[in-house]
């Protein structure tokens, strides 16, 4: 199984005749995912070329798109200025889940997007991700399918090449992955460590959690306490930014340690207070994910 | 992007908002006649992006245009927190009756702008947090509604028992929340809010934080920007459009994805080495990037040997390998290149640099010992 998306989830793209849009809906196409339609205002009636020669039709809004393919599930590549817009569209068209790549989005329009998309019942992940990746189903967003591999290991991160870092580990130590979801780098982001912990939970394939933290905020202190409340499955942590310097924001706009709080050493004491094991290095997460489960 | 104090209360004059009168000066005889001009007495603030300038000797009170300059003269010129200062605000002296903290900023948990007031202002709010937190009044506001009429006035009764204050204080609040909004901040205070001995509430400070995703589309708001704020190489890695920040040690990092380079800094301390900088190349590999990475980084002096580590996704190894030949061919590095690159077309990026006399690494933590080693 799988959390959030399956092969059968009917993906729309949004932005899909972009730059960043065009590449990715051919990458996850060849994948395997169901990209059933494309969104470009004024772009309407036209077919976007994906790979093998096969067509997806684009609409001119997300509610046609919705009514004519069914599409259940959204990818949004569009640029900042106009992306929480995207993402209100796909709420408003009844899309239960919407992955927004973009990077870069004004925090005040990200604060109207995820209270519309809370009140339609749609689940946000991102934005400011790459995405997530179920192996052998289907990938929505940006993570390359190379280096995923099916098998029992759940993976939630808020960064993007670090989640490569440890997946590629994984899946050289022959341990496969359920789902590797990214909830982005932003402040406000609409899927959170927990979110994704409890579908892992309700999820019978997966054996075993990585969770990939990192400097600012209090996520990771509220996962590690969820963890040791609800989840009865390994899990194996992570945490980037131990040398940040206080008061500096260090790429993701979200990862900057405010006074005294969000810490990487207050993280890595939460996760290891409620039974989460601490890799040092990224290269030892997959040893102790391996361990683990040999117990 | 923060603004200085003169530049965020010309922001709160835009709202409609009391603000005490005042004037920037560059050289203390401009000082000297601004204080003339509010009758001799005034009050010296230097302009500079940190907090504790009051501890730190950069604000001080004149009571004779002479004096006026002579603080002007000890304060321009002063460093605060590293950061030198080259402008005062120059503001008559209020006949302060109360202190009020009013504070504004986009809070992550609740994913909407929170308001926080306190009747303890005029001190630092964090202390008042930790000591007396029931002092600090707080508020959550939908952003599709804003800031409604009597959420600005409950708030304001919580600073004020006179209504007539209570009356203005919410206005000023409802102000604040203008601000924010108007001028695509993340962050907007005022400590203190003050009323008068004559009955005026108004802000005699302003602290206010743009969010750096909404400069794009508020140039007056990005024109603010101090360029004396800001170091070359700040400077250069946002004009390339890289996530660039200073550090003491001198392991100079290029990594692709903010985790990862986070990662890659702790990776540097883990096996005894001092990261020179954090540096995020971004998602796209245009080799121009690569080069300017390794300009600014090879301006540091402290830089010993300059480690590259690259996990190509959407970066393609081969143009990051484009881009370090390129650097090599234009800059005179002076110290080692160690390279980790491995990811989308990594064979393809391994002979690029073969072709330049490089070499790649294929781990992370193979890249990183070395790199520690050759820094000595």
């Amino acid at each position: 199984m799988s959390i959030f998306v399956d092969g059968n989830s009917r993906v729309v793209v949004q932005g899909i005749t972009g730059r960043d849009g065009s590449f990715h809906t051919r990458q996850m196409m060849a994948y395997g995912t169901r990209v059933v339609a494309g969104v470009t205002p004024g772009k309407g009636g036209r077919d976007f070329e994906g790979p093998e020669g096969r067509e997806v039709p684009i609409f001119d809004t997300v509610a046609d798109a919705v009514a004519e393919t069914g599409a259940d599930s959204a990818v949004v590549y569009v640029p900042p200025a106009f992306a929480a817009g995207a993402i209100m569209e796909a709420a408003d068209a009844g899309v239960g889940f919407i992955v927004c790549v973009t990077e870069g989005i004004p925090v005040l329009d990200m604060t109207r997007a995820h209270a519309l998309a809370r009140d339609r019942g749609s689940r946000v992940l991102g934005p400011n991700c790459p995405g997530i990746i179920c192996p052998g189903k289907t990938t929505l967003g940006i993570i390359p399918g190379r280096m995923v591999t099916p098998g029992p290991v759940g993976l939630v991160s808020r960064s993007g090449t670090l989640t490569y870092e440890a997946v590629h580990h994984l899946t050289r130590d022959g341990l496969g992955q359920t789902t590797c979801v990214g909830i982005g780098g932003d402040p406000l982001i609409g899927t959170s460590f927990v979110d994704c912990l409890a579908a892992f939970a309700e999820d019978a394939d997966t054996e075993a959690v990585v969770l990939i933290g990192e400097i600012g905020g209090t996520a990771e202190q509220e996962a590690a306490a969820w963890v040791s409340a609800n989840l009865d499955i390994p899990v194996v942590g992570f945490i980037a930014g131990r040398t940040a310097p206080p008061g500096t924001r260090m790429g993701h706009a979200g990862a900057i340690i405010s006074g005294s709080s969000g810490t990487a050493a207050e993280k890595t004491q939460a996760f290891e207070d409620n039974g989460i094991q601490v890799a040092k290095r990224p290269v030892e997460i997959s040893a102790l994910v391996g361990a683990a489960l040999a117990r | 992007m923060n603004l200085h104090e003169y530049q965020a209360k010309e922001l709160f004059r835009a709202a409609g908002m009391a603000v005490n009168p005042g004037e920037v000066a560059r050289d203390p005889g401009a000082a000297r006649a601004l204080a003339q001009s509010y009758g001799g007495s005034a009050v010296v603030k230097a302009q500079v992006h940190s907090g504790g300038r009051g501890k730190a000797g950069g604000v001080r009170l004149a009571h004779s245009p002479a004096e006026a300059e002579r603080h002007a003269g000890a304060i321009l010129g002063m460093t605060i927190n590293g950061l030198v200062v080259h402008e005062v605000l120059v503001s008559p002296i209020e006949s302060i009756e109360s202190e009020a903290y009013v504070g504004v900023l986009v809070d992550r948990e609740g994913q909407c702008p929170v308001f926080m007031v306190s009747a303890e202002g005029g001190v630092d709010i964090e202390e008042v947090a930790a000591t007396n937190p029931a002092a600090i009044h707080r508020l959550r506001v939908d952003p599709r509604y804003g800031l409604l009429a009597h959420q600005a006035y409950g708030l304001a009764t919580r600073l004020y028992s006179d209504s007539g204050l209570a009356r203005q204080g919410a206005r000023v609040i409802s102000q604040l929340y203008d601000v924010l909004v108007d001028n695509g901040a993340s962050m907007a205070e005022i400590n203190p809010l003050i009323s008068t001995t004559e009955g005026q509430v108004k802000a005699i400070d302003a602290k206010v934080s743009i969010d750096d995703n909404e400069l794009f589309r508020r140039p007056t708001i990005a024109a603010l920007r101090d360029p004396g704020s800001e170091s070359p190489a700040d400077l250069q890695a946002r004009e390339a459009g890289l996530s660039f920040v200073k550090l003491d040690g001198n392991v100079g990092c290029c990594v692709n994805g903010a985790g990862l380079a986070m990662a890659t800094m702790d990776l540097v301390k883990y096996y005894g080495g001092e990261p020179a900088n954090f540096l995020d190349i971004g998602g796209s590999s245009n080799p121009d990037k690569v080069v300017a990475a390794l300009e600014i980084i090879t301006s540091d002096p402290g830089v010993k040997v300059i480690l590259f580590n690259i996990f190509g996704g959407i970066t393609r190894c081969d143009d990051v390998a484009n881009g370090i030949v390129e650097a090599v061919r234009r800059i005179d590095m002076g110290v080692p290149l160690v390279i980790r690159l491995t990811g989308t077309n990594e064979e393809l990026a391994r002979e690029i640099l073969a072709g330049a006399g490089l070499a790649a690494v294929a781990s992370m933590d193979e890249v990183v010992e070395q790199a520690v080693r050759l820094a000595g």
